[in-house]
């Protein structure tokens, strides 16, 4: 019941965004086909502003991208404009004509999520062993080694890791691919530039968390139990100090899966990421106002997972 | 999920860095040099571009006529030509696809290169209705007559641009926009689309139905887009591509090392890197002004320092190498006729010259020009300038507004004729954007399009040129570009450069090469290449 409230609330949420994203790029400067070559004729311009509608003012614009918008047809009956929001129909993109935002977000979406999804689990992969091997050897050097390296892995970000793992891994071992997109092999450097950086933040999330945890006191009544260190550390400790790691995973994820500019332009990956960053350049309105949502409902989506979650790794916690 | 990772796919023939993503796959829209690329593969007109120069040479036409006063050609067919899907090109088709292309509903920016048929321009902005008084005619299945506006002498290489080429009538009347999609894709060049996909890869096939397929030797040729320079050049020398072929792919700062590679090849190139003043706004009002500041700019120093990729300097606004036309000298580097002529507009060593912006948008020297223009200015006429940089359709409106003082600005050129550049400053040309509007520059291009002595026409548009760089200069040159393209030689044949200004390519020309002298491609030699790599050609 509760899952299902948060669900419907999410719809007027979307409409908000969708609001905003469509009247703050309405006031941005220039338009999406100016261009170096202006085109051949005032026939020319007016034939292609008509064809996207942008003659329209710009709420009725928005009334035909929601398609909550009535015309009359040739006949003078009211019909209901095709497509639209309603519908799923992000509506066609200015810069690329032959695709619409669907086709586009169709081809790219899965590349990023599979990259995404494989940073996603290399950074936990790496982030919460190193975590939780530096809180262990607290105070020792195994602890300064586990925070150095975490440190290092925040500090350093995807525009550096990128070009370095290439020059080092690609151009002069020749392991891997230095860009492009295909076979696993080229996954592999694309997912530690972009995974790295998390798995750091995650390593210190969850060091801090288990230092604390094992402060608390139900801790030092199980140790009063006598109940053996790795069970402690396994049963009770764990599972608590994970939560600040899983509260970040949401974010974390829907940052992930819905690509990142930096790598995927360092390595040639055709995913969403790109196109998020190039379609506001290009003033694609359709684009960038569909970019936004997706990722809008990805974050509401994956959030509403991590509260489900909580309710299964904490006993306090009941929705 | 996984589809994304997991594909297996034959390596192609050829792997071609080819720049941005193309926008489109319909010739009749696009406007970009990598759309070209591609688009020119799968499509194609009356005639096609020479590798060696850029010429318009026999393709679906395999002759013609042209009548003695230059305005009327007959075209005939070639029998076999024929679409992807086996049926034969017609005459017919020809006449659909310049209507459409000129139908100001299809939006195709590039419909002014058709305004030179007659009544083409009446057609397109709807004074004419009936698309049969365009001045293209199906006389039989197989032959052709086009009557032009005027002597068009650059008709031939027109033909062979994308905006020109057939389309597949079938299918655009039945699926409208939407027959770009279509699967198979039908369409009338040397390869078919294999597929494409956006950011990753335009893949093409061998068309077994064209007609010159016997001499088109790749059976399968990858256009990869790529935006970052640093990108491209790792993918190129890791070996996962054979061709780099967009300038800006190249990293600014590693030309002086890659310049000396022996697969580094640089090229004349139909471009004018320049600058516009907006003549409406003081006191850029003053071709003294005007002059002034052109006269104090050292061009030499820009490509020597800034550009570095063998570009020349440039003191007129047509490139050399036009067909039949010699540019006229424009303005020099001269510093104290520059502080004369502003002395005399009344601002003696830039005494109450009001500060004014340089706008400029995001690009590999852009910046960096712009600085060396404030600091020429400020030590040479004492002039205070302030650099405003703006994304690129910020840029290009403010541009077209004249919302701007000073502005860098480029042209490429369509085709070898000086007019591809002259006529941008037409008073009523959407491209003009300086704001000036002379009668006598109208006067002199509109007479020498309607010309038919190529010497007299070369006469005219060189009085329009001198009014243009030389007496009234609302614009003025600062080099012209040169194309740079990565390839061995060794592997590679048909990819003309020096003397194909217009850098048109049909990769049908390209060829592997039969046998192969493996030379490291990681060397960086000391050298120039060798002039005899069968590459270029010097008739030029």
């Amino acid at each position: 019941m509760y899952f299902l409230k948060r669900i419907l609330f999410m719809v007027p949420l979307v409409l908000l965004i969708s609001f905003f994203a469509f009247g703050l790029l309405k006031l941005a400067p220039g338009g999406p086909f100016s261009q170096q070559r202006a085109p051949a004729s005032e026939a020319i311009r007016k034939s292609i502003e008509a064809k996207y509608h942008l003659d329209e003012p710009w709420l009725k614009q928005y009334l035909r991208y929601l398609g909550l918008l009535w015309e009359r047809d040739a006949s003078g009956r009211l019909h209901r404009v095709s497509g639209g929001l309603i519908v799923g129909d992000l509506g066609p993109s200015f810069k690329y004509r032959d695709h619409s935002v669907n086709d586009i977000i169709a081809q790219a979406l899965p590349v990023s999520l599979t990259l995404g999804a494989i940073a996603f689990v290399f950074a936990q992969c790496v982030g919460i062993p190193l975590g939780f091997y530096a809180a262990m050897r607290r105070g020792r050097w195994g602890d300064y080694f586990g925070s150095f390296i975490a440190i290092l892995a925040v500090c350093i970000p995807p525009l550096v890791v990128g070009p370095v793992l290439i020059m080092i891994f690609s151009i002069r071992l020749g392991w891997f691919p230095p860009g492009l997109w295909g076979t696993p092999i080229y996954a592999v450097l694309p997912m530690i530039a972009l995974g790295l950086f998390y798995s750091g933040k995650i390593a210190r999330l969850m060091r801090e968390s288990l230092l604390n945890t094992l402060q608390s006191e139900f801790i030092t009544t199980a140790r009063a139990k006598g109940l053996s260190e790795s069970k402690i550390m396994a049963k009770h400790a764990f599972r608590l100090a994970v939560l600040p790691v899983v509260s970040y995973s949401g974010p974390l994820l829907a940052d992930l899966l819905t690509g990142s500019f930096v790598v995927e332009a360092a390595f040639q990956i055709p995913g969403i990421g790109v196109f998020m960053v190039n379609s506001m350049l290009n003033l694609d309105q359709p684009m960038t106002v569909g970019l936004v949502l997706l990722y809008a409902i990805l974050l509401l989506l994956l959030n509403l997972a991590v509260d489900f979650s909580y309710s299964l790794l904490d006993p306090r916690v009941r929705l | 999920m996984l589809s994304g990772c997991t594909r297996r796919e034959p390596k192609a023939d050829l792997r071609i860095l080819n720049g941005p993503e193309i926008q489109s796959l319909d010739p009749h829209i696009i406007t970009g040099q990598a759309d070209m690329r591609v688009v020119l593969s799968l499509f194609e007109g009356l005639t096609r571009f020479s590798p060696l120069n850029g010429d318009g040479i026999p393709a679906i036409a395999e002759r013609w006529d042209i009548s003695p006063n230059g305005k009327t050609y007959i075209f005939h067919l070639r029998t076999n030509a024929a679409w992807s899907t086996g049926d034969p090109i017609t005459a017919e088709d020809f006449v659909f696809s310049w209507r459409r292309a000129l139908d100001a509903r299809t939006g195709g920016d590039y419909a002014a290169l058709l305004f030179y048929i007659k009544n083409g321009e009446e057609f397109n902005t709807g004074k004419i209705k009936d698309p049969s008084e365009l001045g293209a005619k199906a006389l039989d299945a197989h032959t052709l007559r086009v009557e032009l506006k005027n002597p068009t002498p650059f008709l031939l290489e027109l033909c062979a641009s994308p905006a020109l080429a057939v389309v597949p009538k079938p299918a655009i009347e039945r699926y409208g926009d939407k027959w770009v999609q279509l699967r198979p894709f039908p369409c009338s060049g040397a390869y078919t689309l294999e597929f494409w996909r956006l950011n990753d890869r335009a893949r093409v096939r061998k068309n077994p139905h064209y007609w010159d397929a016997t001499n088109t030797e790749l059976e399968l040729v990858d256009f990869i887009p790529c935006d970052s320079a640093n990108t491209a050049i790792n993918i190129y020398a890791t070996g996962h591509a054979d061709v780099l072929w967009d300038k800006n792919l190249l990293p600014t700062d590693l030309l002086d090392v890659l310049r000396r590679r022996p697969d580094c090849h640089s090229y004349d190139y139909l471009g004018t890197y320049f600058i516009r003043f907006n003549v409406t706004r003081k006191p850029f009002t003053d071709p003294r002004v005007r002059k002034a500041l052109a006269l104090a700019v050292d061009k030499e120093r820009i490509v020597k320092r800034i550009t570095r990729g063998g570009e020349k300097s440039a003191s007129h606004l047509t490139p050399d190498g036009m067909a039949n036309y010699q540019p006229p000298d424009g303005l020099g580097y001269d510093p104290d006729a520059a502080r004369r002529l502003l002395r005399d507009a009344g601002y003696p060593n830039g005494k109450d010259f009001p500060r004014f912006q340089f706008l400029f948008n995001p690009g590999p020297a852009n910046q960096q020009i712009g600085v060396e223009l404030q600091a020429m200015w400020r030590t040479e006429l004492g002039l205070e300038m302030d650099l405003r940089q703006a994304e690129q359709k910020v840029f290009f409106d403010d541009q077209s507004k004249l919302n701007y003082d000073v502005c860098r600005s480029s042209w490429i050129g369509d085709y070898k004729d000086p007019n591809t550049f002259l006529d941008i400053f037409i008073s009523n040309s959407g491209n003009n954007r300086t704001g000036w509007a002379s009668p006598s520059y109208d006067a002199l291009i509109a007479q020498a399009n309607a010309e038919p002595n190529a010497a007299k026409r070369a006469k005219l548009l060189e009085q329009a040129e001198i009014l243009l760089v030389r007496d009234d200069l609302p614009i003025f040159p600062l080099y012209f570009y040169s194309g740079l393209v990565l390839f061995d030689t060794n592997h590679w044949d048909g990819i003309g450069l020096q003397g194909n200004l217009v850098d048109q390519h049909n990769v049908n020309f390209i060829k592997r090469k039969k046998s192969v002298v493996r030379r490291p491609l990681s060397v960086v030699h000391g050298v120039e290449r060798p002039a005899d790599d069968g590459q270029r050609t010097t008739d030029n």
